[in-house]
């Protein structure tokens, strides 16, 4: 099959989501990170797979973990990095999407790293750049973040193996969340046995069900026998929305705390992309408590995008997945 | 492209051997507390064997190259490679074992690797077979045989149990 991102020997082109891509890839991504963790234990963290390459972090919307994590990994393939910050940049004068990217491609660059507030942002540079350029996305719009749910996946697998016996629950402002997207995605391909979505209606889509998933307006309730919580980061600027009616209230009835923790699984393990509000989404108790795996989330996300950048930049050995 | 197995040789013999000569070497070079480390995976097969019976304390190295190989960008990266599991080398004496050596890349990409772990201070290198096609300046400490062999023949071991080595010729 061929895709945007795959291509017609099934190999990594671009990275641009996680729908389309088989199961086999998804645990591709993640024994590929595993086999980097030793990087890390090197006095000299560095292998030289991408040595001589450069990888632009194209960066239309900021953000700090990610893009701060992308350059590590980036590094630590040995890559050189460029960090361009285009939300204050070019665009800023007027110059196309497309003359930025020619301009940069004219540099004898060879990877895209796209964060973007437009949905398709990263498909539709992936559709125009050079042949021998390949494309990340670091999350575009509403649509999707495929790293975020890699690193979130290869985290619950660290702690938990079997995804087939998992509820597994997603908690906050799945409405506007690129990174719930591709979150439900990857837990379907790996064959979770529930996902839960818990939020207040306002920030569920209408057609959230035909997603796969169960949707829950009581956090209690949703909470209930879960193996993984997932947190999502309520994002200031929908207060104005009037989407909720106060960070306060938010807290009051999908804030998690010690108390609402117990309604889980003794061993089930609290997940969140960061940046936490503090007392918004979560108690200080239980984002730095032992179930807490969210530091843990960070250190993976390097493992993750080594893999990813270092699979779409060779041609993968013993060809295909199916 | 096929292969056929046109011979079998026996590798107990060339294991004493290898182990005859590093034994000599570690007490002629005076290596102190040495630190051996495998090749994966035939490297990490035969020096299993060595590490035992030479009675080295220091627990076995493992050496994965996969991510120093200087041919990544034309066959990629290998999905399953099993992390290295090295101590750090920092003025270490280290013997690194190999089942093969032939051009000499595998060795260049696991000097480079040691270096990233720490600054040894000495290497030696320990290989059974020593086969004929060498592209880099490279050679090893102890070598159980040498062979010439043909650009369309190879050799390799199997293991780990029986361990084998297997002489090949790919018939185009």
């Amino acid at each position: 099959m061929t895709t945007l991102q795959l291509d017609e020997q099934g190999r990594l082109r671009h990275f641009l989501t996680i729908e389309g891509l088989s199961r086999d890839w998804l645990i591709r991504i993640m024994e590929t990170a595993q086999s980097f963790g030793s990087v890390t234990a090197q006095s000299v963290k560095k292998v030289p797979l991408l040595r001589g390459k450069t990888v632009v972090n194209l960066f239309f919307e900021t953000s700090t973990r990610t893009r701060t994590t992308f350059e590590l990994a980036a590094k630590r393939l040995s890559a050189d990095v460029l960090n361009i910050n285009l939300s204050v940049s070019a665009t800023a004068k007027g110059e196309s999407l497309l003359d930025t990217i020619r301009n940069l491609e004219a540099m004898f660059v060879d990877m895209f790293v796209v964060r973007h507030a437009d949905s398709g942002a990263a498909h539709f540079i992936a559709q125009h750049v050079a042949p021998h350029i390949s494309v990340i996305n670091a999350g575009d719009g509403r649509h999707a973040h495929p790293t975020q749910a890699m690193l979130d996946m290869f985290t619950i697998y660290h702690h938990k193996q079997d995804f087939e016996k998992l509820k597994v629950a997603i908690v906050g402002d799945i409405l506007h969340s690129r990174v719930a997207r591709s979150q439900i995605q990857a837990l379907k391909i790996l064959g979770v046995s529930e996902i839960r979505v818990i939020a207040p209606e306002t920030l569920l889509p209408a057609s959230v069900t035909e997603l796969g998933v169960r949707a829950f307006h009581n956090l209690d309730d949703g909470l209930a026998d879960t193996d993984v919580i997932i947190m999502l980061r309520l994002q200031k600027e929908r207060m104005q929305g009037a989407m909720l009616p106060s960070e306060h209230e938010y807290f009051q009835c999908f804030g998690l705390t010690e108390a609402r923790l117990a309604r889980a699984k003794p061993d089930a393990i609290v997940m969140h992309p960061g940046p936490i509000n503090r007392g918004v989404e979560m108690d200080s108790q239980v984002a730095d408590g032992p179930r807490s795996v969210i530091l843990e989330q960070v250190s993976h996300g390097i493992a993750i995008r080594m893999a990813v950048m270092a699979l779409a930049m060779g041609v993968v050995q013993r060809g295909a997945v199916a | 492209m096929k292969q056929s197995l046109i011979a079998e040789l026996d590798v107990n013999g060339l294991l004493t051997a290898l182990e005859t000569c590093l034994r000599e070497q570690i007490q002629a070079r005076k290596l102190e507390n040495p630190l051996m480390i495998g090749i994966h995976t035939g490297g990490v097969w035969l020096a299993e064997y060595l590490h035992e019976r030479l009675e080295i304390e220091e627990p076995l190295g493992r050496l994965n190259i996969a991510f120093y190989r200087d041919d990544f960008s034309r066959i990629g990266v290998h999905p399953e490679v099993r992390p290295s599991q090295l101590p750090s080398t920092e003025d270490r004496d280290i013997i690194l074992i190999d089942d093969v050596l032939y051009t000499g890349r595998t060795i260049r990409a696991a000097l480079n690797e040691l270096f990233d772990y720490g600054r040894p201070r000495r290497v030696i290198l320990g290989v059974l077979i020593d086969r004929n096609g060498r592209e880099l300046p490279i050679q090893a400490d102890c070598v159980a045989a040498h062979i010439d062999l043909a650009s369309n023949q190879s050799i390799k071991l199997t293991g780990p149990s029986p361990l084998r080595l297997e002489l090949h010729t790919l018939e185009t």
